[in-house]
């Protein structure tokens, strides 16, 4: 045996010509791509995305824990029977410091009797959902860009990208998503995105029998919304961990989880 | 404020199982097996000789399976090529199509150029069908000449260096995955990818050790002592770098005693005390400790030392599958309210259950298996002879 320079050459050749052919076959554009890319109707109305920005305030010394807000989203997007996009919980809190907090069925019926034992010094209902966080962690981790934040501050999950690792559920701070077991892929609240790109309020709004839910444009300037995040004392959920949510509560509570 | 149980009503499922216990601990396999061999080449253990080439073959075995875990848990596999193709570079998962290329072709291009000689040999000797695959293996060149052999050894040489940071990054870069989310008490520490890089050397280090047994007493690779020796000192020193790791994260938890010690504590001394205290800990990180420690300090006769470094081996196995088992499933026994836990039970027979775990274990063995029957695992000088 001996060292062939030219049997190398061939090698190198025959590799290289496969590596082209490779990238030809990925780089070259399939029959009708084109046509498919212009195939959008030119009537339809796109959203003017950076002229919005939007918030939501909840406002606790409001909430009556009656579940509207619950039910609404469950009917208006179609949520899987056993998960929530948005929920409500009840804290009762006694005069020895111990917190009872229950969440039955997401709030979805409603709540009854008292689980506190003790003599209860406060007792209020909490209703959460997605904080659309500003630094938000799921769509940092999102691995295929399925998870995105729009350009109004809505974070939104693109169900024919996303792969169903569950990366983002684990990453959410706030329990807000899920793996929906219909799709295998993340779902969550999506502040009714097909509702308010139409100039409509989110399901959860419309339904609140006590304006306890409120939800603006901050790019507004006649938006109540604005004057009530500006002027009113407010807090958001875990501001520790620098999440950046654009979910404002006002009248919270130490307690609050 | 003293809370009674509550979780939110999403936090009811456990959505990473036995697959997400899986992987890392497949993982973990070829970083510690490929630590063996680059101790060899890079830092001239030569008492490692035998084992280089096994140590190679296993890595490679196990690297063919390592992405079958995650593909079985995805929602969507068929999805799974969009992480290299439309990547979210901010994501550290986007980070592991690219690093496991990366690794894998140093890989199988050490492989490769170890068993060349080989090949060309099968080649050689071969005919009809065989022959073909014999020559399809060599890539069409069969240049085995001192000079192209002196160059095969200095490009292994660079693999090897270049292999050794690819394995610590791969399994690293697991331990980041779970120690860089913060919204995970149990998961959110710096010291995550030590722990699992240092777990990852020892369990690869310990299944090579009894794989390696098991061929010498079938008489299909060389035997020799010092080697085995060796393993099991690098082995006992690896260990007290994975102890001390672990337990500083342990007390790093106890002594900051922030919010999440409530999480950490209830895990510890409630959910996880069979697994983590009794199994991981109690009999995993503490019988391994103690036998290997008195096997080089005291002076006994090999076949005892033989017996007990096994004995640790296996145990070390067991523990770090148990450590996998702990941080993953660990870390979703509680809800993101902190105050509110569940349990979980997996089934037999589900997409993510023990036997798929099990059978997706047993695979690169099998592969490993059908490795061996190809290539000799015997040194330089035994297949001289």
């Amino acid at each position: 045996m001996h060292n062939d320079p030219k049997n190398r050459r061939e090698f190198l050749k025959a590799c290289a010509a496969a590596g082209a052919a490779g990238v030809w076959v990925l780089l070259i554009p399939r029959p009708g791509a084109a046509q498919r890319v212009h195939h959008i109707d030119p009537s339809l109305q796109v959203p003017d995305w950076m002229d919005h920005y939007y918030a939501y305030v909840i406002d606790l010394n409001k909430c009556i824990g009656c579940g509207n807000c619950v039910r609404a989203c469950k009917r208006e997007n179609k949520v899987h029977e056993k998960f929530f996009r948005t929920w409500v919980e009840r804290y009762q809190i006694t005069d020895e410091d111990h917190v009872y907090v229950e969440s039955p069925n997401g709030g979805h019926d409603g709540f009854s009797g008292n689980v506190a034992h003790g003599k209860v010094t406060r007792s209020f209902f909490v209703p959460k959902m997605c904080n659309h966080c500003r630094n938000t962690p799921c769509t940092q981790v999102c691995p295929v860009h399925a998870s995105y934040q729009t350009p109004e501050g809505v974070i939104l999950v693109d169900k024919k990208r996303c792969i169903g690792c569950a990366y983002c559920v684990q990453a959410c701070p706030y329990g807000s998503r899920f793996i929906d077991p219909r799709t295998h892929t993340a779902d969550k609240c999506t502040w009714c995105y097909h509702r308010i790109t139409k100039g409509l309020l989110p399901a959860c709004v419309t339904v609140c029998p006590t304006n306890t839910r409120r939800f603006g444009d901050l790019k507004d300037e006649d938006d109540q919304i604005r004057e009530l995040i500006h002027n009113a004392r407010s807090s958001v959920l875990k501001p520790d961990l620098n999440t950046e949510p654009f979910c404002f509560y006002i009248g919270f509570d130490r307690a609050i989880r | 404020m003293i809370y009674t149980e509550f979780s939110f009503p999403n936090d009811m499922h456990i959505y990473w199982s036995l697959m997400i216990v899986t992987y890392p601990f497949i993982t973990g396999l070829i970083a510690g097996a490929f630590v063996a061999s680059a101790l060899y080449h890079v830092f001239g253990r030569d008492e490692l000789a035998p084992v280089n080439r096994l140590a190679l073959l296993t890595s490679l075995a196990f690297m063919l399976c390592a992405t079958l875990p995650l593909l079985n848990h995805l929602g969507h596999p068929e999805r799974a090529f969009n992480i290299m193709i439309t990547p979210n570079f901010r994501s550290a998962i986007a980070g592991f199509g690219f690093i496991y290329t990366f690794y894998l072709t140093v890989l199988a291009l050490e492989v490769w150029l170890s068993y060349r000689p080989d090949i060309v040999r099968a080649y050689h000797q071969s005919a009809g069908l065989k022959k073909r695959f014999w020559n399809a293996l060599a890539l069409g060149t069969h240049n085995v000449s001192e000079e192209a052999l002196r160059l095969d050894a200095k490009v292994i040489y660079v693999l090897s260096v270049i292999g050794l940071p690819a394995a610590c990054t791969l399994h690293g870069y697991v331990g980041f995955l779970f120690g860089s989310l913060k919204s995970n008490p149990w998961w959110s520490t710096p010291l995550m990818p030590q722990v699992f890089l240092l777990s990852a050397v020892i369990s690869g280090m310990a299944m090579l050790m009894l794989i390696y047994l098991l061929l010498a007493w079938r008489g299909l690779t060389t035997w020799s002592f010092a080697c085995f020796r060796s393993m099991a000192f690098f082995l006992w020193l690896f260990l007290v770098f994975y102890i001390v790791s672990e337990g500083l994260e342990i007390l790093f938890f106890f002594y900051e005693s922030s919010d999440a010690w409530y999480v950490i504590s209830t895990l510890i001394f409630d959910k996880l005390w069979n697994t983590f205290v009794v199994l991981q800990i109690g009999i995993g990180v503490t019988i391994p400790f103690v036998l290997l420690s008195y096997l080089l300090m005291a002076d006994v006769k090999e076949r005892t030392f033989i017996a007990l470094t096994a004995l640790s081996s296996a145990v070390i196995l067991f523990e770090v599958w148990m450590m996998r088992w702990n941080i993953v499933i660990g870390g979703q026994q509680f809800s993101k309210s902190y105050v509110g836990f569940r349990d979980f039970h997996p089934e037999w027979l589900e997409k993510e259950g023990i036997l798929p775990a099990i059978l997706l274990t047993l695979l690169p063995l099998m592969i490993l298996t059908v490795l061996l029957k190809l290539f000799s695992v015997k040194d330089e000088a035994s297949r001289a002879k």
